[in-house]
């Protein structure tokens, strides 16, 4: 059940933000909610709920290491599109493993703690 | 330029490009919830900022562009290519933002929980809509100075 409620909190808060990007022009602004914290908002609202203040403030802590990462991951899609011309779905999806890279990474560099 | 808001773009995006997006961020949402479950808050932590939707919404903007030019007649591959760098230079621009956000909320969420979630909002927006006036500002300038490289080209899409 409480992962039922986790797929359609994190399904709503997706599409809102979604819809709200698709209305905004221009596009490079548009690109901004590519990177809004939707799932954040959904999952960390779960874990105050269900875990309480310091739980949520270590996944808090934590994804300022995913925010890294997918500013490394953003950089790689964008130059694996304009410089290499790659089609949008490889690009995408081979740059998660920058992601994960970057991600683990400093997440190890820190202590393996956050 | 000024930021608009238009409806009318709303007719581009198909009623399964929605589900796939809801089914997408749902998906990732329980996803988060099982990570932090069997390896702890910290790694889980990390995959809220797990990029899984913009595979989705990046593909989706480079397809209704290609379908776009091959209504008018042109293959439209490279201008689906340069929609979706443009949607990737601002998700780069928007983690920013998504950086403001985790850090206020870390800091906040311990005193206040309903302020450290209002304020981590404010900040991620403030952050993303002042690091992407930032970026155009240099680009105005970078083109009245001198010229581009040629493999960015093109980026005026709107």
């Amino acid at each position: 059940m409480e992962y039922v409620a986790r797929f359609l909190i994190g399904g709503l808060a997706v599409s809102a933000f979604a819809l709200l990007g698709d209305m905004l022009r221009p596009k490079g602004f548009a690109g901004l909610f590519g990177a809004a914290p939707s799932v954040a908002l959904a999952t960390l609202g779960i874990a105050l709920w269900q875990h309480g203040a310091s739980y949520a403030a270590v996944q808090g802590k934590a994804m300022m290491w995913g925010a890294l990462a997918l500013l490394a991951y953003s950089i790689v899609v964008c130059h694996l599109l304009m410089r290499w011309r790659w089609n949008a779905l490889p690009a995408t999806i081979s740059a998660l493993l920058v992601w994960l890279c970057v991600a683990f990474g400093i997440y190890f560099a820190a202590g393996g703690s956050a | 330029m000024i930021v608009k808001l238009s409806l009318s773009t709303l007719k581009d995006t198909r009623w399964y490009e929605y589900l796939i997006r809801f089914v997408l961020g749902g998906a990732v949402t329980a996803f988060t919830g099982v990570v932090s479950s069997l390896f702890g808050a910290s790694v889980g932590g990390l995959f809220l900022a797990l990029p899984a939707i913009f595979c989705a919404s990046a593909t989706l903007i480079a397809s209704h562009e290609k379908r776009r030019k091959r209504e008018a007649g042109a293959s439209g591959r490279r201008r689906g290519q340069q929609a979706a760098a443009l949607d990737a230079a601002g998700a780069a621009l928007g983690s920013l933002g998504m950086l403001a956000f985790a850090l206020t909320f870390r800091l906040l969420v311990e005193r206040k929980e309903t302020v450290a979630f209002i304020a981590a909002l404010v900040a991620w927006t403030v952050i993303s809509v002042a690091a992407w006036w930032i970026w155009r500002r240099i680009r105005a300038f970078r083109r009245v100075a001198g010229p581009r490289r040629p493999e960015f080209a093109g980026r005026e899409l709107t």
